[in-house]
């Protein structure tokens, strides 16, 4: 980064060589405002984003362009009617007044109602969300304890080069594995498993076994984009300093990789499941799409498909917010599981 | 930045060749094919005359397949234009704006690159309206916070340049530095980088379609034929299969390509041929009176480089060994091959490893775990930065002599106060980061201490620290050496430390021992001149201030272009033809004093 203002902080975690004891207390005291700083630093870009978020949303509406209204619901829509939608959304009231009427109304829970259903946006995504999240989590869930392992265990076997050929195909397998998008995955899945060997209902969503599908499509590019990135890390923290010493003093293998090595190479990975359970999230629509899943991302296929902009503009409001929740409950997380990563956050 | 051709890029790079083609002829071939309606063959599953079935209008699946690469690819390669320039522009932003603005560019990326894609990619479909127009702005829209991200990244490198900086100091503009001197210079990655967005692109653009949000008939790309192809995919489902093929193996074909394209950014060495080490020479009788007796030891690399050759050593119990010499002269090394830690693909030989009177091949972990102690220099690196201190010592007694876990933590405390650690029992509730470098040295010293040690190597354990904290250290060595017995191998490029601390001094030079005496001798008796010339540009109170320090003039040959001769020779003030030509060997000179010199013996 060119900003380089934080970059003298690290020093200044240590403190002089032998710090008398009675000024102890006081290092403490200032690793705890450090720590406090960070968490309101987190908690105010959490709401700038939140602010940012909610603009765009509204602007997303007024950017279409020509009158949505009018849009949505086609040439032939009599002048009464869109004149009529229009004054129930507002439309007709200016700029500034609408946008505070649009943050009052979604901070309340109130985000309009569908165009073409009627219903409150608001309980729609209710309804529909849970399913999502659910798909999401599975996937989070079974992606990383199989890939940890995995890159862990190639990394190991192919340290400082060693073993070409398990690196050479760990590295094709995986690279193939994460180009391939969820939706391929899932109409694979669909074909061999429930059209061809009819082990698993095609689509919907009725008891666990309805979930088996739409999750291993949806885990199986994370898995070995989790694979991949716990192999770099183990690889790099397998060439430093305490690994010598640890190798040094005789561990046996196991600890030394369990107990040494994992601890330092979950900062890393953690940070990329944040941001894979994000893009899980809007993975999921193609994977919803390809099962019929009653999720989110379905009906944000439906809405924008049918020009029904209120549903549209909530739920991905809903969507993103989601992303930012997650992102704030990442750095949270690692800020109080590593106890160095304060320091990494001035630079 | 050469582009290593391995297996998984060369299929990338025939992959992205095919689907060139592909793009470029697919057209002229099928055109006609994958137009032609066919009222009599409408829906049809697949057979021989339609090898992937029909459409709603009797029209070849598998013409439209090969027809769809064009318009596909052509969508993706724009989507990936707009995201690219997009990026750049974004990306390049924080380094010409005022301090503030660059900071708030910088956040907008950081928090755009969080955000999915495909989010992106629908907030800009609903905006832009259904259709191929509104996917390619989408996603390349998804695509540009990822480039000004790496743009970003890669301008930062380039700015902490020199000549960057020179011309910073020199008062170019920012605008024109940017453009003269960063941009140019991380062009290069940047256009790797774009083969993987383009498989991006084209897997992003598929999936819109797919979803029905993207292409629109009549026109078609492989996302809108898998889309019409996924309703039938109860009744024929290989009419699904020949777009979902293209769209994977266009992915799979741009991902892989795109990542050797992306690594070759970043990349130096090149490996050679391995050859064997030499066989070692014959050991003579071992020294039984010694803790550590090496003879022969010898570390090769692949490409026949020998870092360490045909080196021998003794220490005593209770001895501290200084082993000196300019970095690159293998003494780290050595320390490394006899605690066995060189790592992968050294290899060591040696005629005899022997600690405490046994091969080291023959002891088992519990006996080398707790009979050999190390100590690193940095002691921040060495220590485990996620576990507690306490934790990092008890493990050996827990590991290798099956104490509980009470036990352990109790005879941790107890060394690390032995250590002279102020707090023990607090420190060993620390993590490593929450010690000073001294106590963290310590705290090093005290996990050696753990076992028995009978040997004691120290690798520059006192480099990293300030000079009060060196003297410190190097007073608490002296004094556990003096406890346990243990014998120890010192290694410094300094000296002057090793002067004041050891009982002994071996000097190395490019990989072999060229001078071994004791270190009160060194002042007056040293012989070898690269000896005399390292101690001789060391700056004491008489030293003339007010002239240059007296150094050696040249370096020290790298493992692989030591000639046959003395590897100093070319250095060496008093070199003669012989020096060059022959290479003496480490012979008697004086009481327990042995150099490798023709000049001086």
């Amino acid at each position: 980064m060119p900003d380089t203002s934080g970059l003298e902080t690290p020093g200044t975690v240590t403190g002089p060589p032998f710090p008398p004891p009675g000024r102890a207390p006081e290092a403490v005291r200032r690793a705890a405002r450090r720590r406090a700083r960070v968490v309101v630093r987190r908690a105010v870009r959490f709401a700038v984003s939140l602010a940012v978020l909610l603009a765009a949303s509204f602007a997303m509406i007024h950017l279409i362009p020509g009158d949505p209204v009018r849009t949505a619901l086609g040439p032939t829509a009599p002048v009464e009617l869109v004149e009529a939608r229009r004054a129930a959304l507002g439309l007709d009231r200016p700029l500034p007044e609408q946008f505070a009427t649009y943050v009052t109304n979604v901070l309340s829970g109130n985000l309009g109602t569908s165009f073409i259903t009627s219903e409150p946006v608001g309980e729609v995504i209710a309804a529909r969300l849970p399913n999502t999240l659910a798909l999401a989590l599975l996937a989070t869930l079974l992606a990383l304890p199989a890939g940890v392992p995995l890159g862990m265990w190639a990394a190991v076997r192919t340290q400082n080069g060693r073993n070409r050929g398990s690196e050479l195909t760990f590295g094709s397998v995986t690279g193939t594995a994460v180009a391939v998008p969820e939706f391929l995955y899932a109409i694979g899945l669909v074909s061999a498993f429930a059209i061809g060997l009819g082990w698993f209902p095609p689509a919907g969503k009725a008891g666990p076994i309805t979930y088996v599908l739409p999750v291993l499509a949806l885990a199986a590019g994370p898995v070995a984009m989790i694979a991949r990135i716990a192999r770099v890390e183990t690889l790099r923290e397998l060439g430093k300093d305490y690994v010598r010493l640890a190798r040094a003093k005789r561990l046996p293998a196991r600890r030394l990789h369990l107990r040494h090595v994992l601890p330092n190479t979950l900062t890393a990975t953690l940070t990329v499941c944040g941001l894979l359970l994000t893009s899980l999230i809007a993975g999921s629509v193609l994977v919803e799409f390809v099962f019929a899943w009653p999720g989110l991302g379905l009906k944000i296929v439906e809405s924008i498909t049918q020009k029904d902009y209120p549903v549209a503009q909530g739920v991905i409001l809903v969507y993103g917010a989601i992303v930012l929740v997650v992102n704030l409950a990442v750095d949270l997380l690692l800020g109080a599981l590593d106890p160095t990563s304060e320091i990494r956050e001035q630079s | 930045m050469p582009v290593r051709w391995s297996g998984p890029a060369v299929a990338g790079a025939v992959i992205v060749a095919l689907m060139a083609a592909l793009a470029v002829a697919g057209p002229i071939v099928w055109g006609d094919a994958a137009e032609r309606i066919d009222a009599g063959a409408i829906l049809q599953g697949a057979s021989a005359e339609h090898p992937l079935g029909t459409d709603n209008l009797g029209r070849d699946l598998l013409a439209r397949v090969l027809v769809a690469g064009r318009f596909s690819l052509a969508l993706a390669l724009a989507a990936t234009l707009i995201g690219a320039v997009a990026g750049i522009l974004l990306g390049t932003l924080p380094s010409v704006l005022p301090r503030r603005a660059a900071r708030l560019a910088t956040g907008t990326v950081n928090a755009l690159v969080a955000f999915p894609g495909l989010l992106l990619a629908m907030f800009t479909a609903v905006v832009a309206g259904l259709g191929a127009r509104g996917a390619v702005l989408g996603i390349g829209a998804a695509i540009a916070p990822g480039f000004a991200r790496l743009t970003q990244t890669l301008a930062a490198t380039v700015a902490g340049a020199d000549y960057v900086s020179a011309a910073r100091m020199l008062g170019v503009p920012r605008r024109r530095i940017l453009s003269r001197h960063v941009l140019p210079n991380i062009a290069e990655p940047l256009i790797l980088n774009l083969t993987q967005a383009l498989g991006g692109a084209l897997l992003g653009l598929a999936g819109m379609s797919f979803l029905g949000l993207g292409v629109q008939p009549p026109s078609f790309d492989w996302g809108r034929l898998l889309f019409d192809g996924f309703s039938r995919i109860y009744v024929t489902p290989e009419v699904a299969l020949g777009p979902a093929a293209a769209v994977a193996l266009a992915g799979i074909g741009f991902n892989l390509l795109g990542d050797a394209l992306a690594r070759a950014a970043a990349r130096t060495t090149v490996r050679k041929a391995e050859e064997p080490p030499a066989p070692p020479a014959e050991p003579d009788e071992p020294d039984p009176g010694a803790v550590l007796d090496v003879r022969d030891l010898t570390v090769t690399f692949p490409g026949g480089s020998n870092p360490v050759r045909g080196l021998s050593l003794t220490v005593a119990p209770g001895e501290v060994v200084g082993l000196v010499g300019e970095s690159g002269s293998g003494k780290s090394l050595t320390a490394a091959a006899i605690g066995g830690l060189v790592p992968y693909p050294g290899k060591v030989t040696y005629g005899r490893l022997h600690l405490g009177g046994r091969d080291v091949a023959t002891l088992s972990d519990k006996e080398l775990g707790t009979a050999l102690a190390m100590v690193f220099q940095d002691p921040l690196a060495a220590l485990n930065p996620a576990l507690k201190v306490g934790g990092q010592l008890a493990e050996v007694a827990v590991v290798h002599e099956g104490a509980s876990r009470a036990e352990a933590r109790r005879r941790a405390v107890d060394r690390l106060g032995q250590v002279h650690l102020p707090e023990p029992e607090r420190r060993a509730a620390q993590h490593p980061h929450e010690l000073s470098g001294g106590m963290r040295q310590r705290a090093v010293i005290a996990m050696g201490l753990m076992g028995t040690p009978r040997l004691i190597i120290a690798d520059e354990p006192t480099t990293a620290l300030d000079v009060t904290v060196q003297r410190q250290i190097l007073r608490l060595l002296r004094e556990v050496v003096a406890e346990t017995g243990a014998a120890t191998l010192f290694i410094s490029h300094d000296i002057a430390v090793v002067g004041q601390l050891c009982d002994r001094v071996v000097v190395m030079y490019a990989g072999r021992v060229v001078e071994e005496l004791p270190a009160d001798r060194l002042a007056e008796g040293a012989a070898h001149p690269y000896t005399r010339a390292l101690i001789a540009s060391l700056p004491g109170l008489d030293t003339d201030r007010t002239r240059p320090l007296a150094g050696i003039p040249g370096t020290q040959p790298a493992p692989d272009q030591v000639g046959p001769g003395c590897a100093f020779a070319p250095r060496c003030s008093l070199a003669t033809e012989r020096c060059t030509t022959e290479r003496p060997e480490l012979d008697a000179h004086g009481p327990r004093q042995r150099v490798a010199c023709w000049e001086v013996s």
